[in-house]
């Protein structure tokens, strides 16, 4: 699968989300930056991104995505 | 006893397990033998469970925790998350210490 596939599909399906991929066609990264993440724990942050592309994830389509959350103001903290 | 019971039974039970592929001699992907270096950083007692070897329990893990991949952990019954998570709990110092509390209330 290729890395724009995957930003288009969160950021389609996360509503207002931002979402930059890497990876080498089966193994990815992302970073996603979403306010919905906000008040979250990192399990449901990675589970709110998974659950939007469960079926791509079950068919191995997508093998591996680590994940890197950030709402807009941690996304700003941690990139002056 | 279904496979969902047989999980919720097995991670009560057992204070530290890691769903992986293979075993911690023999990690079968790269995700899997990153965890385990971690939970051996941490000094960590725990036991392993292959899900390679029961297609029920690859498939049963990811419908327990709502994740969809393997590695997986546990503490004390609770999902702690894959390699992403465990890496960035260990960094930070916070693996070491839920662990040891669970192993020093043993």
């Amino acid at each position: 699968m290729e890395c724009e596939v995957i930003k288009q599909l969160i950021e389609g399906r996360l509503a207002e989300s931002e979402v930059e991929v890497t990876g080498d066609g089966r193994h990815f990264e992302a970073t996603v930056i979403c306010d919905e993440f906000a008040g979250k724990g990192l399990i449901q942050q990675h589970q709110l991104v998974y659950g939007v592309i469960k079926a791509e994830m079950a068919d191995d389509s997508i093998h591996a995505l680590s994940l890197k959350t950030f709402t807009r103001e941690t996304w700003q903290r941690a990139n002056p | 006893m279904d496979i969902q019971q047989r999980i919720a039974a097995f991670v009560e039970e057992v204070p530290v397990v890691l769903f992986m592929k293979g075993d911690r001699m023999f990690p079968q992907c790269g995700f899997s033998g990153k965890a385990i270096q971690i939970l051996d950083a941490c000094e960590a007692e725990y036991e392993t469970v292959n899900v390679l070897s029961e297609d029920e329990v690859r498939q049963g893990i990811k419908e327990f925790s709502n994740w969809p991949t393997v590695p997986q952990l546990y503490v004390a019954g609770q999902f702690v998350g894959g390699t992403d998570i465990m890496t960035e709990l260990y960094e930070n110092g916070e693996l070491k210490q839920v662990i040891d509390a669970i192993q020093d209330s043993e």
